[in-house]
């Protein structure tokens, strides 16, 4: 089980420019596999552009209580970097210029930022936005007495919750997220259903994240989704709203699993095969703008984690110009392969 | 050297009765038979929808007809199916249990064969 990220190990992979080379690279170099710009284009697709701006997605912090092993971000208790209060401030400022409906709030674990019940209590006060997300890990919820009062706070806004939880039994979930992971987050569960998340008619909505653990597709959303809440319901007497299946992409933690296991090849084949044109209208790209701790903005969270910023001139919140922005042609490179795959991914789970 | 050690590798690789990157190629059957591959591949793809079955029944079925008939190509598939459908390891190796208690009982049953023959034969 790892203990560190990739920052910390000092691993190559910790550099987006050495994951983008591997992305572009192999199998992609030598013509085996077409890339994503060819692979749109045999569809008719010459570039794509986003639509209406719906979703500000703000990446808070990478700091993070667990070390999942298939991690995007890097996350950990080693990483440092935090969000500071003038970019918070700043993006509010941006939620009522561009009319943003819903904020989705995701780290690391958000919770952890020492500003963020202040950030939450202000998106409420001066913006409109009809819906708060936090994407919560569910374990930060009995990590330290100072967070055991989360699901009050979360009741109190009106926030909706979307946890991770890899599976429904626990050998797979504690292989992924670390041991005792699983017995923490089924006891954080209750404690929100408790606080009457999940349940019908209380409006409190708590979602849950499905994503493989290991080098294969998600299966269909639905069936996982009647398998988790027949399960979870027996064995722990929990509820939750709806369940998405989400594609790992090759990048960061998961892309070094991929290697190490020798993998990688074959799940490139795996979700390059899968491509489903139809998905693309729909990717959270197009509707999703990702905003980093220091205020960088990107096509979406991924493409933060590999750095590929915004294609506009100043690709800064504290610049930031809507109709530049809409005009953008989004960043792609072969990790958009796992957001295309099947039934398609995205954070709020299918697209098709 | 590097270059001979390598093409003497890839001859061996050709050679092989068996290759994973096969499996991908599955559907090139139709090219030498369109009428017949096509037919196979609606009837396959039909099979294994939702019925009085469910499909993860049918995986686990499949499962275990893979060992059975002791194909590598299905192995590798149903397992992985296996694995997206969210179906456990226990549940896949009693799948696979399953079809070693058949193929095994169907070797023993034929001992009553063997009886009935040797007592024939024998005064
Ligand atoms: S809980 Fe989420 S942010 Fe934290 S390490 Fe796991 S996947 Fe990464
Ligand atoms: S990773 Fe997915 S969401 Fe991000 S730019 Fe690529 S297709 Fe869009």
């Amino acid at each position: 089980m790892i203990k560190k990220s990739l920052k910390a190990r000092k691993s190559e992979l910790s550099k987006t420019q050495r994951q983008l080379d591997i992305l572009s690279n192999s199998i992609f170099k030598k013509g085996v596999l077409p890339t994503f710009k060819e692979k749109l284009e045999s569809h008719k697709i010459s570039s794509f552009q986003p639509k209406t701006l719906k979703i500000l997605q703000i990446n808070i912090g990478y700091m993070c209580n667990q070390v999942c092993a298939h991690c995007h971000v890097d996350a950990g208790p080693d990483r440092k970097e935090m969000m500071p209060p003038d970019i918070m401030i700043k993006c509010i400022q941006t939620m009522n210029d561009a009319g943003v409906e819903t904020v989705d709030l995701t780290g690391g674990a958000p919770e952890m930022h020492p500003h963020f019940r202040w950030f939450v209590e202000q998106i409420r006060k001066k913006t409109k936005v009809k819906e708060i997300i936090v994407r919560s890990n569910l374990t930060i919820l009995l990590a330290n007495k100072k967070y055991h009062d989360l699901p009050s706070f979360f009741v109190k806004h009106n926030l909706h919750i979307i946890s991770s939880l890899p599976f429904y039994r626990k050998n797979k979930t504690d292989r992924q997220r670390g041991s005792g992971v699983f017995n923490t987050s089924i006891k954080a569960l209750q404690k929100l259903n408790a606080a009457g998340y999940g349940k019908p008619e209380s409006g409190l909505i708590l979602d849950l994240v499905y994503n493989p653990s290991g080098a294969f597709l998600p299966g269909d959303q639905n069936a996982l989704e009647q398998d988790y809440k027949k399960a979870l319901s027996k064995d722990f007497g929990i509820v939750f709203n709806q369940l998405f299946a989400l594609t790992n992409l090759p990048i960061s933690r998961f892309l070094d699993y991929l290697i190490a296991s020798e993998n990688y090849e074959d799940y490139m084949t795996t979700i390059v095969e899968a491509f489903n044109p139809s998905a693309v209208a729909n990717l959270m790209c197009t509707n999703t703008l990702s905003v980093s701790w220091e205020g960088y903005l990107f096509d979406c969270d991924f493409n933060q984690m590999l750095d590929l910023k915004v294609a506009v001139d100043q690709p800064h919140i504290n610049q930031l110009d809507v109709k530049k922005l809409q005009n953008r042609n989004i960043q792609i490179s072969q990790h958009c392969y796992g957001c295309t795959a099947g039934a398609g991914s995205s954070c709020q789970g299918s697209l098709t | 050297m590097f270059i001979n050690l390598y093409s003497y590798k890839y001859n061996i690789m050709n050679k092989e009765y068996y290759n994973p990157n096969d499996l991908k190629k599955f559907g090139e059957i139709t090219t030498w038979s369109k009428e017949l591959g096509d037919r196979f591949f609606e009837y396959y793809n039909k099979v294994f929808d939702e019925g009085a079955l469910s499909s993860r029944e049918k995986s686990l079925i499949a499962l275990a007809v893979a060992h059975v008939v002791q194909c590598p190509y299905c192995i590798d598939a149903y397992t992985k199916d296996g694995l997206q459908r969210g179906i456990e390891n226990d549940e896949m190796m009693e799948a696979v249990h399953v079809g070693a208690a058949i193929k095994s009982g169907s070797v023993l049953v034929h001992g009553v064969q063997m009886m009935n023959r040797h007592d024939q034969l024998s005064m």
